[in-house]
Formats: C-alpha cells, structure tokens, sequence
C-alpha cells in the first residue's frame, strides 16, 4: 500500500542558539485525520521546532513543507507567521496570544480582514457560528477576553486556528491550564476534528495524555529525535526510557513524621470572588517535617496562598500564626529573618535581578544582616565567600560568582534560588512551581534538596500544576479551587482522578456524608 | 457670585474655551493613538513646537495656510518616525527617547527660526485662519456667537475626532492597532506586523501633536513666540489618561480644560487685584496633575504600554 | 552572507567609555550641517567654540561654573535613574532650593555668620527633596506617573517663584526689577580664584559626585537602589523595602538638585530671580545619561555640556551664529548615547554561515 503523502513534512529542521543545538536534524511527516504527539522532557526542544514551523522562528537548516491545493507539497517561506497561516497551520501557544481588552469575536477577525477595509463583522460571526457547532467548542464570543476562564480561552485560541481553515493544527502543552476532566473534554474535541481530516499536533510532556489521545508519538531528546511509534504499539516503559535516556535515580520518599504545627491559616479570606487572588475561609497548618502538596488548577488561588506565606499579603479575614505569633502586616523581609524560605512561582520576574552577579543575588535575602554588612557598608568578601560555597554546595553551574545572573539557564537559577533560600536551614519552605521548565536532571536534584529540608524538621508546602510532582514529593494533599481549599489527607490514600475531581470543584464519591 | 454669571454669560468665554481646547484635542489625539499602540511618545512637548515654528513659517514664506498645515503635519510625522526608530525597531528606552526628541524639536525649531530671522525686535506676523461662518448656525444669538465662529482648525479637530473613533473601533486597523497595545504576541500569531502597526501609529499621531502647535501660530494667535507652548504638550499626556484613551473622552476632557482656562482667565480679570496673577497661571498645571492622580488608579491601560517587545527570534 | 545581533554577555568600562565619547563627539560633528546652513564655516565655528570654553583662564572658570550646577543636577537624574524613577523635575527642585537659600539666607532669619553656609545648603537640599518626594508619595498611592507630574510641577514652581519675588520677596532696591532681596555677605560662596566666577560651589558638586559614587558601590542602600532598579519584582520577593528605598532615592535626586539651585544664589548671582536657571535641569538629564548613570561620569559630562554651552555663547557673539547651536548639540548627544546604548546591549556579527540545504 503506498503511503498517501503527508499534510505537512519537516526535513532535517536544524536551529541552534550560539552555542546550543536546539533541534538536529528533525524530519517529521504528518497526514491527514492524525493526531502526533510531541513527547520530550523540558528543554528537549519541542516548541522551538513548532515555532519554527509557525514561522515564529527561522530554522538554520532544512525545509517545512505543506501540501498544497494541487495535491503536491511546497515549500513555506521560513518566518512568517503569515505564510504559515496562508498555508492552512494554526498554533495554540501555551501562553495564549489573545488580547484581553478585546472580546473574543474580533480576537478570531483579528488579521483575517484587509486593514485598510471596513471589515465584516456579521459574515465572520456566522462563519464561526458554524465551526462552533461543528466542534463543539462552545464560548460566548462577546465578552471581553479578560473575562473568559482559562478553558473558554483556549477554546477561542482553537476557534481562531479554525476560522483561518487550518488544516494543521498545532497545541503547546493544552493541558497545562486544565483539569483532568476539561482535559478529556479537548480530548474529545480534537478526535472529533481528526475525524473530519484535520491533522494535530500535539506537544506535551505528560506521557499518560499522549497515550489517551494520539494515533502516533515521536520522542525527542536533547534536540534530536529519539523515536518514533504508533501508539497501539507503544509501551510506557519504553517511551519514558526514550524520553529520559540514561537511567536517573527515581527521588525516594520516605514517611514523614509530622511533628508541631509551625505556620497555620485560620478561616483565612483574602480579596474579592472572582479575583485570581481571592480565598475564602481558607484553613490549614504546615507542620514540621512534612510536605504538603497543594494541587489545583493555576489560577484558582494558589497566587493567594503563595502572596500570603511570601509575606506580600495580609489576610483580609481571619488569621495566620508563625510559631504562635500571629502575623498582621505583610512584610516579605520579617518572614525571611524569622526562617520562612520562598521559592517564587516565576523566577526570571520575581525571583533574580538578571543585571545583578550571582554572588549579589545569593545575598539579596540578608543583605542587612551582620554576616553580610556592618553599619549600612557592603561586605563583599563575605558575599563572596559565601557565594562560592553556595556555588559548589548546589552545583550552580556559572562563569562564577561575579557572572550576571541572566547568564544562567533556567535549571541554575532554580538551584541558586535553593542556595539562596536553604543556606540559612529555613523551618519552613514554600516551593511554588519548584521545577517548571528544568530538564529530568535538575528536577531530580530539586525535588531531593526539598526532601532532605522535610528530613532535617522544615515545614514545606509545594504548589504545583504538576500531578506527578505532588505525588512524588507530598505526604499529604490539599486541593484548591475556586478559593476554597479542601484537605484530601495522606498521600497514600489518593489517586489522580480523586485529586482531579476535586481541582474541579465536585467531590469525590467517598466525601460525601454517609446517610 | 454675579463674577460667575458674567463670565459664564459671554458668548466671548464659550468661544474661547473652544479655541484653548482646540490645540489639547490635537495633541490629545495624537497620543492617545501612539499609546493606544503600546508607545509613549514624550516628545510630545517638542512637537508641539515644530509643528507651531514649520507651519508658521511656510506660512510666512508664502505656502498659504493649508500648505502650511501639512508642512507642520510633515514636520511632526518626521519627528514622529525618529521616535518610532528608536523605541520600535530599536527597542530603546521610551521615555528617554522620548525626551531626546523633545530636546531636538524644540532645539532645532529655535535655531532654525532664529537663523532665518536674526534681527527682530517683534516677532513678525501672518494672516492667520480667520473664523469660519455657517450660514443660519452662526445667526444664531448667543450660541452662533459662542460656539459657531470657530477657524478651520477647530473644525478639523472635531472632524478628526470622528475619525479616530471611526478607525479605532470600526475598522480592522483599528482592532489591529487596540490589539498590539494589548498584547503584541496576539497581533503576530494572526500574521501581522507589530512592528508596522507601531510605527504607523506613532507617526499618525505625531503628525496630529504637529497640528496643535500649528494651531497656536496660525489660528489662536499669528506669529511665533519662544516658550509659547509652554507644557501644553505635557498636559495633553495627563489628559489622555483622564480620557481613558477614548477620542469622545478626549473631546470632552479638553473641552472641560479650555473651560477652565478661559475661566481662569477672566477670573484673574475680575479679581486680579487681590489675588496675583500667577496663582491662576497655576491652575491648568495643577489642574492636570489632580486630573491625573484621580484617574490613575482605575486607568485601563494598554497593557503592552511601556513593555520592551522582541519579535520570536529572527536569525 | 548576513548582519546578525547577538545580545552582549556584557559591556567593559572601555566599550561604555567609548560610547559616551563618542556620543559627543558624534553631536558636535552632525552640529556642522546646521552651521553650514546658518551660512558659516564649521571648522572655524568649532575653533571658535574650544577657544570660548577654554581657551583662556577665563573661559575656562567660565565652563567650570557653568559646569557647577550641571554636575549637581546631573547627578540627581542619574541617581534616580538607577532606580527607575523618572525625575524630570530638577528644574523645579532647583528653583525651590534657591529659594529656600534666599528664605534662610537673606536676613529673614536669625543666624550665627558661621551657620549660614550649612543652613542655606541643608534647607535648600530639603527644599528640593520634597519636591520630588512628594511626586514619588502619588505614584506610590495613586500609581501616577512621576514623569508628567514631575514635569508640570516645573512650571508650577516657575510661577510660584515668579510670584513670590514680585511680592513678598521682592527687592525694593532693584528699580522695579523683579528679583528677590538679595543673600546675605556671610550666606555667599567664596570665590575659588579672585577675580574670577569659579566658586566654592564646584566643591560641593565634587563632593556629591564622590559621596554618591562610594554610596552605590559601597553601601547597603546603593545595593538596595539597584535590585530596585533593575528588577522591581525581585527585590520585592527579596525583602528588599521598595517603598522606602525609592522615598530615600527621591530625597537625595531632589535634594541635589536643590543644592544647584542653592549654588547659583549664593555663588553667581545672590538673588533669585526667574531667569535663574536656562534650563539646568533639563541639561542635567543629557549629563546623567552621557555618563551611563556614573557619578563620576556625571562631573565629566557636565563639563562637556557646560563647554558646549559657553563655547557656543563666545562663538555666536563672533559670528552671529545662534547660539542655539548648543542645544542642539545637547539633544543629539542625548539621542546619541542612546542609539550607543544599543551597541553596548548587542553585538553586530557577520554571519558567514552556508546558506540552508
């Protein structure tokens, strides 16, 4: 049987970045009515070669081509966002391209109409009243983006690709802003669209969503393309093997042993319903020695949670006591001195000063303290000092202590965050997205520094969109939504469709009060 | 109490709100369409000035008034496209730029001007726009008087207004143009240039601060003083903000400050005595800084306003 | 074959020297087309300008009195620049600490001799802080942009002046002159040489000059402005007191803006009045910038500017050339260092790479 030719081919796509091989040599075929998944570790290089197939990007070697109106496949100019949406490929980025203050009818006209036109509004707005129907992606296309909830977002993004006739339709990891349960819904959604021929690809890192959803994998690894398999075939095992590579110790956790509760939240209430921030009557207590997981939905609270243990917020109701004292204004300075440790949810924005060296960095946190400065004067030989040790005690890989900080990969940064926030063996911990964005490598090391702090008395709380994470790392669940937080209980006990239905706001079945 | 009615009473002070407010709509326009983009274009104050010196001295050299319009636009859309150089291709700093550009308007405005007429004792004159009269509308009593004995340029500034509301919410280049003050990512994964759009709104709306300093030349007054622009294009800036970035607000956000201008104006001629002069100067300034304070906080600021962009990599 | 732009991994003193030079340098250069248009001859304009800036012992304490309150105003934008306040009110800040010295300084208060000097400095050095602190308070409390604020309170404090010396300020020896009663002999800076204008107000912009530069090399707070500077978020998260650290930021950029308000009274002209200044806190922004934000930087800038100006006033007297030629010079070299500033973040290559398969 001769193979039909492909919707869309990639041959040989090769970008580097100065020094670092991005993608090697990838060739990548896709037909028609497939969904591919694009499996790989952070870093592998997953998104950069969908960049460069959306134009975002221009490839230093090799050729994207698509297959055109008389069945043969051309060549598409390298670069051009325009060209690739001319060609019929749509992308659903992983931070949305929409714009907020517009509703999310003019976000799907935007650019499909001449500028220096009148526009159609009216003919637009049935043309997508049909897609609508078609896929089922349901949204209120009147409302100001802003307005919209992550999952009605991602359906306008999808709308958009479709309205343009996208015959290819790209996702960067789609379910990262979603709960299990919205995640079968686009599931369902995208084989409904690869049955009418449309073809999909896929990005994600979750290998559990690859196997649900596609008819085909390619792993890549450290910017080449490791293998490829149809999923009918595939065995988990030897997909993580290809994702990963070299074998890497799995991070152990042994029990923990909860001892006093250090940092506790009493009927805490913080902001308006409806703010990202906001939390209602929300209780819990960190208690050393033991990790608590909080999962959910991003966007549900959990920047609360984190603006109130970092000390950027007061509680607008109720309480919260650090070791029985209760605190009354926000002051992320008193919290550090007095032995919470932060880890910020994005370390470029919060957690660095990239013009600043990594020695001045590590010291940021207690600059004023006598280790580090006598009467208002720097003591730069003890910053120094200090950054060296810190340097090799975490293996922050760096040109050195005076190196600027925004010449260090995500991984490094991390880690000099750790060395920042763990040297002074802090009681309690918030790990917030702890391992966003670093490879297998340096997810492990991170994950076994928050263990061993646990092991040594230290309260942690670990926020994160990762299931995986939390059940690696957490004795115990909580679960956010909506602002309400619901205590799940040991780890042991739950699984990811319990942990699901709960980011989803229901409770699961064994909840509920027996009559 | 009879001081207000007999300011509020004259036809004469409605007219001349009018004509104060005329020159902010301009300029009040032209930034709200630069920062409606995403771009603070500080060079405003300058412009102001260009605009004022070119047109007036094509004027003066014989263009006519219309030629010297479009000289004053030119003028500003040149110092508009340096800007837009600088912040959008260039990605440098916008409020030093900005600056920089007042600094060399108004600099070369000066030279220029005094090299071309080295030895006057007083500033030489043109025959600048002269009222316009609508036939039945200006017969009107009171009202004709007050509101319809307005220049060419006052009408342009109105007509103007329409339009950029038109453009701005009617049009797929005024979508494109709101959208990449927003969020620049959205207008380039739909295909378009975030960097045209940018430049093409910076050098519209520098064209447009060009026609209010053009106004004070050749319509409120008719020659070319040093300083005369005084902070006007620094309050257009504050007005914006107090508009919402909207041309209707606009519209009315100068009308009220021409309001209180002239207010100020023939106030200080009823009670100059007692109280001195320059305490009414003051007034517009601070005026325009309460303005803005008070509007600050709720401001629903184009949210790429001020924030560096770099396209996805390109080689 | 192509240009590419690779971001720099980071900029030596020698690149950043080089651009400033050459910012100046580059201005003065572009500056021969105006004069050629003007009708005169560049290379004997520019000859005529040196000889007027320094050219002879009184040109040069000429430039360097010019340079006394551009050092001062220069380094109050470049210390709020470092921590991305915007102050474009030195104009105003100036106005209202020479005022302050007149206030204190004229007789209206009571003083020992010997106080006099500090007091004047101290209120004027206050008098211009709150002029900027107050502005910095509406940003933090209402999010208003300093920048307009800062700028229309220019012409506030213009007119506030303006008013106060045709009033209760007002000399009733000056025929009818509006200006202010004048300071007091002990209130007045010394001259440094006799005879010539040069006083001891150039000590104290030196002074500054090296006090701000081991403060943000040295101490916690110049620590604290650059984290706040450079990443606002950051040292936020880091524990670093924004608020506070901007408020101390305010008050010392104003005050030293005060203080050259403070030296043209009580060094030039020992009255105040409304011509006081010819825009010394514009200038003053052309010098923090030429300078990278240095402060050593800054007393090299401002001597630059101030040659410019003064070699320009010489010059124009000779050839009938407007002297507004030093403004231009000024608002190119601005543009200038900023174009340069792009160099200092990239690095132009040329690619020459094979061509794709």
């Amino acid at each position: 049987m001769t193979k039909p030719i492909p919707l869309l081919s990639l041959q040989n796509i090769t970008k580097r970045f100065g020094t670092l091989t991005a993608n090697d040599a990838i060739s990548l075929d896709l037909h028609e009515g497939e969904i591919l998944a694009l499996l790989g570790e952070n870093g592998a290089g997953k998104t950069t070669l969908m960049n460069i197939l959306f134009g975002h990007y221009v490839q230093d070697e090799g050729i994207v081509s698509v297959l055109g109106a008389d069945g043969t496949l051309a060549p598409l100019p390298p670069g051009s966002p325009g060209a690739a949406l001319g060609a019929g490929i749509g992308m659903v980025h992983q931070h949305f391209t929409l714009a907020e203050n517009l509703s999310g009818l003019d976000n799907i006209r935007l650019g499909t109409e001449a500028l220096l036109s009148f526009g159609q509004r009216q003919a637009a707005r049935s043309k997508i009243a049909n897609i609508i129907a078609e896929s089922g992606l349901e949204v209120d296309l009147d409302r100001r983006v802003d307005s919209l909830t992550v999952g009605e977002k991602q359906r306008v993004e999808i709308l958009k690709a479709l309205y343009r006739d996208a015959r290819v339709l790209i996702l960067d990891e789609p379910t990262a802003v979603l709960t299990p349960q919205e995640a079968e819904g686009l599931f369902v959604v995208l084989r409904r669209l690869a049955a009418n021929g449309l073809g999909v690809i896929f990005i994600s890192h979750k290998l559990g969503e690859v196997l649900a959803v596609s008819h085909r994998i390619m792993v890549l690894r450290g910017g080449r393309k490791a293998g490829e398999l149809t999923t009918a075939d595939a065995d988990r095992r030897a997909i993580a093997d290809l994702m990963v590579g070299k074998a890497v110790a799995e991070v152990k956790r042994s029990r923990g042993n909860p001892g006093a509760p250090l940092l506790s939240l009493n009927k805490v209430s913080l902001g308006k319903p409806g703010q990202h921030m906001a939390l209602h009557d929300v209780s819990f207590a960190l208690k050393s020695g033991e990790v608590i997981g909080l999962a959910g939905v991003s966007g549900n609270g959990q920047t609360g949670i984190a603006a109130l243990i970092s000390g950027l917020a007061v509680p607008d109701a109720g309480t919260m006591t650090l070791f029985d004292q209760p605190i009354t204004r926000a002051s992320p300075r008193d919290l550090v001195q007095r032995g919470v440790a932060r880890m910020p949810e994005d370390r470029q924005h919060d957690g660095v000063v990239g013009t600043m060296s990594v020695a001045d960095n590590i010291a940021m946190e207690d600059i004023r303290s006598p280790g580090l400065s006598r009467f208002g004067l720097l003591d730069r030989k003890a910053m120094r000092a200090r950054a060296k040790a810190a340097i090799a005690d975490y293996d922050v890989r760096c040109p050195g202590p005076d190196a600027e900080a925004r010449l260090l990969s995500g991984g490094n940064v991390q880690k000099l965050i750790l060395a920042r926030v763990l040297e002074r063996e802090p009681r309690i911990i918030l790990a917030n997205q702890p391992t966003r964005g670093l490879d297998i490598g340096a997810q492990s090391e991170v994950h076994r520094r928050i263990l061993a702090a646990r092991d040594r008395g230290a309260a942690v709380i670990v926020i994160s969109e990762d299931l995986d994470e939390l059940f690696t790392l957490a004795d115990r669940f909580l679960v956010i939504h909506a602002g309400h937080v619901v205590d799940a209980g040991p780890a042991e006990t739950l699984d990811r469709s319990t942990i699901g239905l709960l980011m989803a706001g229901q409770s699961p079945i064994r909840e509920t009060m027996a009559s | 109490m009879d001081v207000m009615l007999d300011i509020f009473g004259s036809a004469n002070f409605w007219a001349a709100a009018i004509r104060i407010a005329t020159p902010l709509i301009f300029g009040v326009l032209g930034a709200l369409i630069c920062e409606r983009a995403g771009v603070l274009n500080l060079g405003i104050e300058g412009i102001f000035v260009a605009g004022a010196m070119a047109g007036w001295l094509a004027v003066y050299l014989g263009a006519g008034l219309w030629g010297g319009v479009l000289v004053a636009a030119l003028a500003g859309a040149m110092f508009g496209l340096l800007h837009a150089v600088l912040t959008v291709i260039l990605g440098l700093s916008q409020h030093v730029s900005g600056i920089g550009i007042t600094l060399l308007a108004t600099s070369v405005s000066y030279f220029t001007y005094r090299t071309a007429l080295p030895s006057v004792t007083s500033p030489p004159r043109i025959v600048p726009f002269q009222p316009v009269t609508i036939p039945g509308l200006t017969d009107i009593p009171f009202i004709g008087p007050a509101l319809f004995s307005q220049t060419p340029l006052t009408w342009l500034a109105v007509a103007l207004v329409a339009l950029v509301a038109f453009v701005l919410y009617r049009t797929p280049l005024g979508l494109a143009i709101r959208a990449v003050g927003d969020n620049p990512a959205s207008v380039e994964a739909q295909g378009l240039s975030v960097r045209g759009l940018r430049i093409g709104a910076i050098v519209a709306g520098s064209a447009l601060m060009a026609l209010g300093g053009a106004f004070l030349t050749m319509s409120a007054f008719d020659a070319f003083f040093f300083g005369m622009v005084n902070g006007r294009g620094w309050i257009c800036i504050a007005l914006v903000v107090f508009a919402s970035w909207q041309p209707g607000k606009a519209l009315l956000g100068a009308l009220l400050f021409g309001a209180f201008d002239a207010f100020q104006i023939r106030l200080q001629a009823e009670i100059g005595q007692v109280v001195p002069g320059q305490v009414f100067l003051m007034l517009p300034y601070l005026l325009s800084i309460l303005a803005l304070v008070l509007v600050a906080r709720k401001a629903d600021y184009p949210r790429a306003l001020l924030q560096p962009w770099t396209k996805g990599q390109r080689h | 074959m192509s240009l590419r732009l690779d971001p720099r991994a980071d900029a030596s003193i020698g690149l950043r020297l080089a651009v400033s030079f050459a910012s100046g340098l580059v201005a003065l250069l572009i500056v021969a087309i105006p004069v050629m248009a003007a009708g005169g001859n560049p290379f004997s304009a520019y000859l005529l300008m040196a000889q007027g800036a320094f050219g002879s012992m009184f040109a040069l304490s000429e430039t360097l009195n010019r340079a006394t309150p551009l050092i001062l105003t220069g380094l109050a934008a470049a210390i709020a620049f470092r921590a991305r306040l915007w102050n474009i009110g030195a104009e105003g800040q100036l106005y209202m600490g020479a005022l302050a010295a007149v206030l204190v300084g004229s007789g209206f208060l009571q003083l020992p001799p010997a106080l006099m000097i500090p007091a004047i400095m101290i209120a004027g050095f206050l008098a211009g802080g709150l002029m900027m602190v107050v502005p910095t308070i509406l940003k933090q409390r209402f999010g208003a942009d300093e920048v307009v604020i800062t700028l229309l309170l220019n012409f506030v404090v213009i007119l506030f002046v303006q008013m106060l010396i045709e009033g209760p300020l007002k000399d009733p020896l000056a025929m009818g002159w509006p200006q202010s009663v004048p300071l007091l002999a002990e209130a007045r800076f010394d001259k440094l040489i006799p005879r010539l204008r040069t006083h001891w107000g150039l000590l104290v912009g030196l002074l500054a000059a090296i006090l701000l530069w081991l403060m943000v090399r040295k101490t916690v707070l110049g620590f604290e402005i650059k984290a706040v500077g450079e990443n606002k978020a950051a040292a936020r998260f880091a524990g670093i007191p924004v608020d506070g650290t901007m408020l101390k930021v305010a008050l010392i950029s104003g005050g030293l803006a005060g203080l050259a308000g403070v030296g043209e009274v009580a060094g030039v002209k020992f009255y105040l009045s409304a011509d006081l200044s010819p825009g010394f806190g514009y200038s003053g922004i052309v010098v923090a910038m030429l300078a990278g934000l240095s402060p050593i930087g800054s007393v090299l800038a401002a001597i630059f500017i101030a040659a410019v100006f003064v070699g320009a006033d010489s010059m124009s007297r000779a050839t009938g050339i407007s002297s507004y030629i030093a403004d231009l010079v000024v608002a190119l070299s601005l543009l200038c260092v900023l174009v340069g500033s792009f160099f200092l973040r990239f690095r132009l290559i040329l690619d020459n790479r094979k061509a794709e398969a």
